[in-house]
């Protein structure tokens, strides 16, 4: 199935050599999606939601036939809680700006993953200092689960919640539906990062009952500038709009303006709509493979990395060694070689990994390792990759003229 | 020359024996500049002694890559002695070689062990990595002519 599979990336057969590993900071994209795109920036293009004619007519059905693709996808109640921003960031900053400002008071706290990316962490840093708010932290035991006492943070003075459910930097899938359950509780408001999770395991936010919810479309072979917010419906009323301009108004006179409704008052200006067909395009490839097929192929090769890297003494995990808790990623270090290194002696073999503090610097603090190299597989990777990525860590040993 | 990457590193091992030796705290520092990279989490600090014109002594302490760690040695062995325009010359030098002007054989010369960096003009992703502790020196230079 998988080498079918790749060959719909023709960046594969142009590069033979390349082994990309690094999918959990972009995917390669395949033929179909492409094709897609290029049809519709040829074919159907327009100006969504504007015009009176044909084409405007067109690239407005294929944004909301989007739209409903995505929220089929994540198991949405209806559209009008679907949101389409550039990516997971500008969605995070769209819910700290549109309703963190104003949904957390003085005094009240924001509780925040230790592991979160940059984007669902910063943003938060914003707003408790606006407002005066506490900033707080769950963190996590050695085998990666929160720590009881952090979840403790969670309590009556808590106005919102914000985690991954994969860790971008770490590997953990988290406990989240329990830390849902728990910010449920005492009435916070749940942001939930699925950057990591989309496409490589079943996503329904209506059964996980989180609040908000993003994701980013260049991590699932769609591509880069097409995100999506799902806000639930209640919630989403009593965010402020963002962006303001064109679109996303009803009446404006001089000095008023109204703003229309969900979700057009949070999408302010000409859409992407190639992103968006992009995006739609994806989902179709991927519910053609199925998650669920996907999950398995990742996991695999998730195992067969980990038992590879316990036969060598010199690298070490992060994260818990058990494949089912994990996401399809792989934070490691190599010991005396330094993660840019690393990277860029694979690089010179033709393998893409990612190395640095992977946009997590509180996380890499905490867990004290300033730098590491991270490892990710998608659809395209085989168990040869995994291979070759054991003999290149050899050869950036052999280099730095230690044992390997 | 043209180097492959992996025969930067080689080259960089070879010299790595040297460049401990400058990796420490000095007793008596007039200057010090931190300089960081933070995509890849190369974090210097580098300290100086001036003595009138002249410099000293100079160190540097923190982590980072090879690449980083050894251009940063390098340069200390360069400058260690030099006056405050040799060494913003022997700078420039460096940072034209950076960019991917060619150098002649003076200025070959005058960088010694650092035209081992020349390649770094073709590694976009690792050019940082080289210049790093060249622009902390830029900085404690400009900022100790300002007195």
């Amino acid at each position: 199935m998988v080498s079918e599979l790749k060959k719909q990336f023709p960046i594969f057969a142009q590069t033979p050599e390349l082994i990309y590993l690094d999918s959990a900071a972009t995917t390669q994209k395949p033929n179909l999606v492409v094709d897609a795109i290029a049809n519709q920036l040829l074919y159907e293009n327009g100006s969504p939601h504007r015009g009176a004619h044909k084409s405007s007519v067109i690239a407005t059905k294929l944004y909301h036939e989007a739209k409903e693709a995505v929220q089929s996808f994540i198991g949405a109640r209806d559209t009008s809680e679907i949101v389409f921003t550039k990516n997971a960031s500008e969605a995070l900053n769209l819910i700290a700006y549109g309703y963190g400002l104003t949904h957390v008071s003085k005094g009240q706290n924001i509780v925040v993953a230790i592991t979160s990316h940059h984007s669902n962490l910063v943003p938060w840093q914003m707003v408790a200092k606006k407002n005066e708010a506490e900033l707080r932290y769950l963190y996590l035991d050695e085998d990666g689960y929160f720590t009881k006492e952090s979840l403790e943070n969670i309590d009556q003075g808590t106005a919102l919640v914000a985690i991954p459910v994969i860790s971008n930097a770490y590997g953990v899938r988290h406990e989240f539906e329990k830390v849902i359950a728990l910010a449920k509780k005492v009435g916070a408001v749940t942001v939930i990062d699925g950057a990591q999770a989309v496409g490589h395991m079943p996503v329904n936010v209506r059964e996980w009952d989180c609040d908000f919810f993003v994701f980013s479309g260049h991590k699932i072979y769609a591509p880069q500038g097409i995100g999506v917010l799902y806000g639930k419906r209640e919630i989403l009323e009593n965010v402020s709009p963002f962006l303001l301009g064109g679109d996303m108004i009803e009446y404006v006179s001089e000095q008023e303006t109204t703003f229309a409704g969900l979700p057009e008052r949070l999408e302010a200006g000409t859409q992407n709509v190639t992103g968006a067909h992009g995006l739609r395009t994806a989902i179709e490839f991927i519910q053609q493979i199925g998650v669920e097929q996907m999950a398995l192929h990742e996991r695999s090769l998730v195992e067969m990395t980990l038992a590879a890297f316990e036969k060598l003494d010199y690298i070490k995990v992060i994260g818990p060694k058990d494949s089912l808790r994990r996401g399809g990623l792989i934070t490691f270090m190599v010991e005396g070689v330094h993660p840019h290194d690393v990277a860029s002696l694979l690089d010179n073999k033709g393998i893409a990994i990612r190395a640095g503090h992977h946009c997590c610097q509180p996380l890499m603090t905490y867990l004290k390792a300033p730098a590491s190299c991270r490892v990710s597989f998608g659809i395209y990777n085989t168990p040869n990759d995994v291979e070759a990525l054991i003999e290149g860590i050899k050869y950036v040993r052999k280099v730095f003229g230690y044992e390997y | 020359m043209d180097m492959s990457i992996d025969q930067l590193y080689t080259e960089i091992i070879m010299t790595h024996n040297k460049s401990q030796h400058n990796k420490r705290l000095l007793d008596h520092p007039t200057q010090m500049e931190r300089g960081h990279n933070p995509n890849c989490g190369d974090d210097i600090t580098f300290f100086l002694e001036m003595d009138g014109d002249v410099i000293k002594d100079a160190s540097y302490m923190g982590s980072g890559c090879a690449i980083s760690q050894a251009s940063t040695s390098i340069m200390i062995d360069l400058v260690k002695g030099k006056t405050r325009s040799e060494a913003e010359v022997l700078i420039e030098t460096f940072f034209n070689m950076i960019r991917g002007q060619a150098q002649n054989e003076d200025e070959k010369d005058l960088l010694e062990d650092a035209v081992i960096f020349e390649s770094l003009n073709t590694m976009p992703a690792r050019v940082k990595c080289g210049t790093l502790s060249w622009h902390c020196l830029d900085v404690v230079l400009h900022n100790s002519s300002e007195k």
